[in-house]
């Protein structure tokens, strides 16, 4: 039997309440039908006997006490799924706008899903060769790992996203490209930015395996806080069921959040810090932790979550939440960007928490996590010389602290700077690790083993080489920027 | 078992039931017709408040609440070691066997195997009178730790009835316990008890030995002891978890909980991963054999992590009455507190500092009041130290968790960003953290370690902290205007960082290193320290001292001397002196 239920009690920002509702359940989506026939969706968010409070996902405008008829759709919200959506492009509920009709599915899932048991979870432990010197040394990242960009607007996040997922490359046995796609989901972008990401997978010809939710700038909010629910309903049922590695790209999880504070305080309810609410923490974390590898399964599901930090606060609620549940981060910086190196990346606060597992002999090469703890260390010291350096001057620095402030320039140009379509081997990035410490005196090198060092601390040789390539990698960058040219024609 | 109560309302993870009288407050129900687990937090007349340890979405009014009668509980008895359970005791494994790879709700899966027999010695005989906490049976659980059943800490009277030795599972009845009552209460291999009451203790002992941990930070600047708190408050990345691995693998305690509250599911797996590949050094065992784990990860429901750690807690004490000596690893008390505040915002209740509930304090002061050392109803010692990781928001120190975490713990552990972005770990922060502990400790160093052990710790923080000092000088005017006296102690300050607080969880011999070679180390030092300051008096110039390459060799000692060779420090003192002379001599 199904009920329409007529005209609404009371209605408050995106939520109406419907009293006198029988056998309706908790989470269950409702259909509006207005005067005009258009329909609108809801979920129910809170329930007291027979009166239930919906939230209207694409708000409420237009919607009077006595215009609609509520119907209750007898199930939770769901995703059809099929190993058709491939290829297609979503709204920010899962509705297919890109004129291709409906999918036909193969079984609809809740889009919640739900928890990944602890014991049935792989621990992740083979690298994705990203081909930017940074995050494979650095902060490598791992097949099941969440990741997130810590960025600001303005600055080149959107292109290290897409540069990643262009040449991410999946070692190992199975790593053929054709078990690999890439979830996208678009929150409160603008439309550029989304068209910006659709052109780039198409120009590298992946648009076929890739899989876009969409909920622009101009959508509704409510709808917001379910698109990256869709995505990742759709990447699990892609990873899980059909054995397919996905990296799942997500932005802007700072426009979630705050979807998310707006709809909890028309709820009225409590907020916590800076008005967002105090479940913020376990929100994303029902996010974030869909991002894994599980037991008997081929499949993975990979997490690049982009943010923007208001006003580049890195202390602020959304990123700082984020990385107490991802593992690790990578942090862009302003003033990098502004003295025009690309990926603008933080190298100091960023950091990839699986990494120690999956680097070194038989993943990447033995003395991965030497170079890496020596570069870390070594540059934190050039941030100690340069504040420094700024006191009393840099002819007053001792020579070892010169040293460091050559080897740091060196670092920001040649090992962090490179073109947006240079793809750098973990071989070449970990020879330039090792050719900048040579730069630097011996004795310095204070976290590497002595016979690593004997092996590749060669001074004579790195001021050469580093040399060559400075001028190598100038001619790239102009090769670059004419491919950028030529791509915006 | 009536189940005339009905849901009202629905709100999250809290549901509501109207007007029943049937509930009594903190009881176990079960709710809806899946009968997921929840707990009842409120009453008023009108309004009976539930809190669901598992997903709410589905339910529907009308649906039945059944009551227990009971607070919400756990199950103690053997099989509980080796082990992974959710917030509310449920084991992961069977779930898993149950429902595959992602979580179902309702499960309805005991907490231990009740199909399992275990090798039962029964240790009383018929006319026998035990009080609470008495041994009356025990069994081997796991290779290295006996299991010992014991009478309820509420019961006490005559035993009546004893079975033979033999094999006997969970819930057999192995002897029967006549009351003083009369009543005539049947003991079986395990018990219940309510995991937001502490387990009755006869007396608490002033703490006196040390937790060993093999970690030289800790053992020696920053000491906890058996029996005591710790925090660790860190931001994110500077690792938190990290050190609660290593502690969890090296310390010296018979039993370890490790509660995962609202963490990372990858994180947990990897601690499955290397306990259960990882040996323990004294037992020659796997790790797993005496560890419990507790994971409620970040995505599982709120209420269930509200609860894991007095579930971990609760279980650490059993084995504690035991007479054992547990370590409670709890990774993160601020997730915890931040479900409080989840379930409190739910409530509409007033919101104290940063919305957290007024009662925080009192709710943190009750857990780690909860360690201790102790000696138990039937006579034995045992301890609870807990270990918890605090997750400041926005690496704030001074907000509302970590404050009162201080006021709580004796120990603190302040991890710092700057060191952890160094990768110098563990990257507790010598100038920001303390211990409480040394008093009661130091006699216990003195005797089993050598008095020169404490004198040792004083110069190293003395160094330490004079280091820091110049250090402001050396950020304004660079390092080269200082005179040689204030170099040396920079130059001596960076061996004690780098050379001793250092420690490289990665490698064999650093990541757990004996108190002896920790003295040692810190003798070495420290010998080279006054013998250069000598020199420096009699106005030698450093930069010659600093030329003999000591400096540098000391800082590698950590990895050149492998802890079963502590001879090689003679070897080291000796080249101390040669070397030294050499300056003198040139």
């Amino acid at each position: 039997m199904i009920l329409d239920y007529i005209g609404v009690k009371e209605i408050n920002g995106s939520l109406i309440v419907l009293d006198g509702v029988k056998g309706a359940s908790f989470e269950e989506i409702v259909d509006i039908r207005l005067e005009d026939g258009s329909i609108r969706q809801g979920r129910i968010v809170q329930m007291e006997g027979e009166r239930i409070v919906v939230q209207v996902f694409e708000g409420t405008r237009g919607i009077s006490l006595a215009n609609t008829h509520t119907r209750l759709m007898g199930h939770p919200m769901e995703l059809a799924l099929s190993p058709e959506i491939l290829g297609r492009v979503f709204d920010g509920a899962g509705r297919p706008i890109d004129g291709l009709g409906d999918v036909f599915p193969v079984m609809r899932r809740n889009i919640n899903g739900t928890p990944i048991n602890p014991v049935s979870r792989v621990y992740p432990k083979n690298y994705i060769n990203t081909g930017i010197s940074t995050i494979d040394t650095l902060m490598t990242l791992i097949r099941g790992q969440k990741l997130p960009i810590f960025s600001g607007s303005g600055m080149a996040h959107n292109e290290l996203a897409v540069q990643i997922a262009r040449q991410a490359r999946i070692t190992g046995e199975d790593g053929e490209d054709a078990k690999f796609a890439i979830v996208f989901a678009a929150m409160g972008v603008k439309n550029d930015v989304a068209e910006y990401f659709r052109r780039s997978f198409d120009e590298s010809g992946v648009l076929q395996r890739v899989v876009m939710f969409l909920n622009l700038s101009n959508d509704p909010i409510i709808e917001r806080t379910l698109t990256p629910r869709c995505a990742l309903t759709a990447a699990e049922y892609l990873a899980f069921e059909l054995g397919m590695h996905i990296l799942v790209i997500m932005t802007d999880m700072t426009s979630y959040a705050e979807a998310l504070r707006e709809f909890s305080s028309s709820k009225g309810e409590i907020p916590g810090r800076k008005g967002y609410p105090g479940y913020l923490y376990s929100d994303l974390a029902s996010l974030y932790e869909r991002a894994g590898m599980v037991r008997g399964k081929a499949g993975s599901v990979t997490q690049i979550p982009i943010l923007t930090m208001p006003n580049d606060d890195v202390t602020h609620p959304v990123p700082d939440l984020t990385g107490y549940i991802t593992e690790g981060q990578i942090v862009l910086d302003r003033s990098l960007a502004g003295s025009g190196i690309y990926p603008p990346v933080s190298v100091l606060p960023s950091l990839s928490r699986l990494m120690k597992d999956g680097i070194g002999e038989g993943y990447t090469r033995a003395d991965h996590s030497a170079l890496s703890n020596q570069l870390f260390a070594s540059y934190a010291k050039v941030m100690d010389a340069r504040s420094l350096a700024s006191v009393i001057g840099e002819e007053e620095l001792s020579p070892t602290d010169k040293k460091y402030i050559e080897f740091g320039k060196l670092f920001e140009q040649q090992f962090v700077t490179q073109g947006q379509n240079e793809n750098r081997s973990i071989e070449q990035s970990l020879d330039l690790g090792w050719q900048l410490l040579s730069t630097l005196p011996r004795a310095e090198l204070d976290r590497v083993d002595d016979t690593i060092l004997d092996k590749f601390y060669k001074p004579e040789q790195a001021s050469k080489t580093l040399g060559e390539t400075a001028q190598a990698s100038s001619e790239d960058d102009e090769l670059s920027a004419e491919n950028a040219a030529e791509s915006e024609n | 078992m009536q189940t005339t109560d009905v849901i009202f309302g629905i709100n999250g993870p809290v549901v509501t039931v109207k007007e029943s009288r049937s509930f009594s407050m903190t009881e176990m129900v079960y709710v809806g017709k899946e009968r997921l687990v929840g707990e009842v937090i409120g009453i008023t007349e009108k309004l009976t408040t539930i809190q669901v340890y598992e997903e709410t979405t589905g339910l529907r009014p009308g649906e039945p609440v059944y009551g227990t009668g009971s607070p919400m509980t756990v199950t103690l008895g053997p099989g509980i070691l080796d082990n992974i359970f959710d917030g509310i005791e449920r084991p992961l494994k069977e779930i898993a066997a149950e429902s595959g790879a992602f979580i179902a709700r309702g499960s309805n899966v005991s907490a231990l195997d009740c199909n399992r027999q275990w090798d039962v010695t029964l240790l009383v005989k018929e006319g026998d009178v035990l009080k609470g906490g008495d041994v009356y049976a025990e069994c081997q659980e796991t290779a290295i730790i006996k299991h010992r059943c014991m009478v309820p800490p509420t019961l006490s009277g005559k035993i009546t009835m004893v079975k033979p030795n033999g094999k006997y599972r969970v819930e057999d009845t192995v002897a029967e316990l006549t009351g003083t009552d009369g009543k005539v209460y049947p003991l079986s291999l395990c018990q219940k008890w309510p995991i937001r009451t502490p387990r009755p203790v006869s007396r608490r002992l002033p703490p006196q030995v040390p937790l060993i941990t093999g970690q030289r930070v800790i053992d020696t600047l920053f000491p906890i002891a058996k029996g005591g708190a710790a925090a660790i408050p860190g931001g994110f990345g500077t690792g938190k978890t990290m050190t609660q691995h290593q502690l969890a693998k090296w310390c010296d305690a018979d039993i370890i909980i490790y509660v995962g509250c609202g963490e990372r599911g990858n994180e947990m797996s990897q601690v499955l991963d290397e306990f259960s590949e990882l040996i323990d050094p004294k037992s020659g065992r796997p790790m797993t054999d005496r560890t419990v784990l507790i994971a409620n990860t970040s995505n599982m429901p709120v209420a269930a992590r509200e609860a894991s750690i007095y579930t971990g807690i609760t279980l650490a004490e059993y084995y504690r009455d035991m007479g054992y000596h547990v370590a409670m690893m709890a990774d993160s008390t601020s997730r915890w507190a931040e479900a409080l505040r989840e379930i409190s915002g739910r409530l509409e209740e007033m919101p104290a500092e940063e919305g957290f509930p007024a009662y925080l304090p009192s709710r943190l002061s009750e857990f780690y009041e909860r360690a201790g050392l102790v000696d138990n109803l039937n006579g034995t010692d045992g301890s609870v130290t807990v270990i918890g990781a605090v997750s400041p928001q926005g690496s704030d120190f001074s907000e509302p968790v970590t404050q009162n975490t201080k006021r709580f713990t004796r120990c603190f552990w302040a991890l710092d960003k700057a060191l952890a972005y160094a990768r110098h770990y563990p990257a507790i922060n010598w100038t920001d953290s303390y211990s409480e502990y040394f008093t009661d400790l130091d006699p216990w160093y003195i005797k089993n370690v050598g008095e020169d052990f404490v004198r040792y710790r004083r110069q190293i923080s003395a160094l330490l902290q004079e280091e820091s000092q110049l250090m402001e000088i050396v950020k304004l005017i660079g390092s080269d205007v200082l005179p040689d006296d204030q170099k040396l102690v920079i130059e001596t300050a960076r061996v004690i960082r780098v050379g001793f607080l250092q420690q490289n969880a990665f490698h064999a011999d650093d990541t757990y290193v004996p108190l002896e070679k920790q003295r040692l180390m810190m003798k070495t030092i420290l010998t080279l320290y006054q013998k250069a300051k000598q020199l420096v008096a009699a106005s030698v110039p450093i930069s010659g001292i600093l030329q003999t390459g000591l400096f540098d060799k000391l800082v590698k000692m950590k990895y050149d001397i492998p802890n079963n060779r502590l001879d090689m420090f003679d070897s080291y003192l000796e080249e101390i002196d040669a070397a030294l002379k050499g300056v003198v001599n040139a």
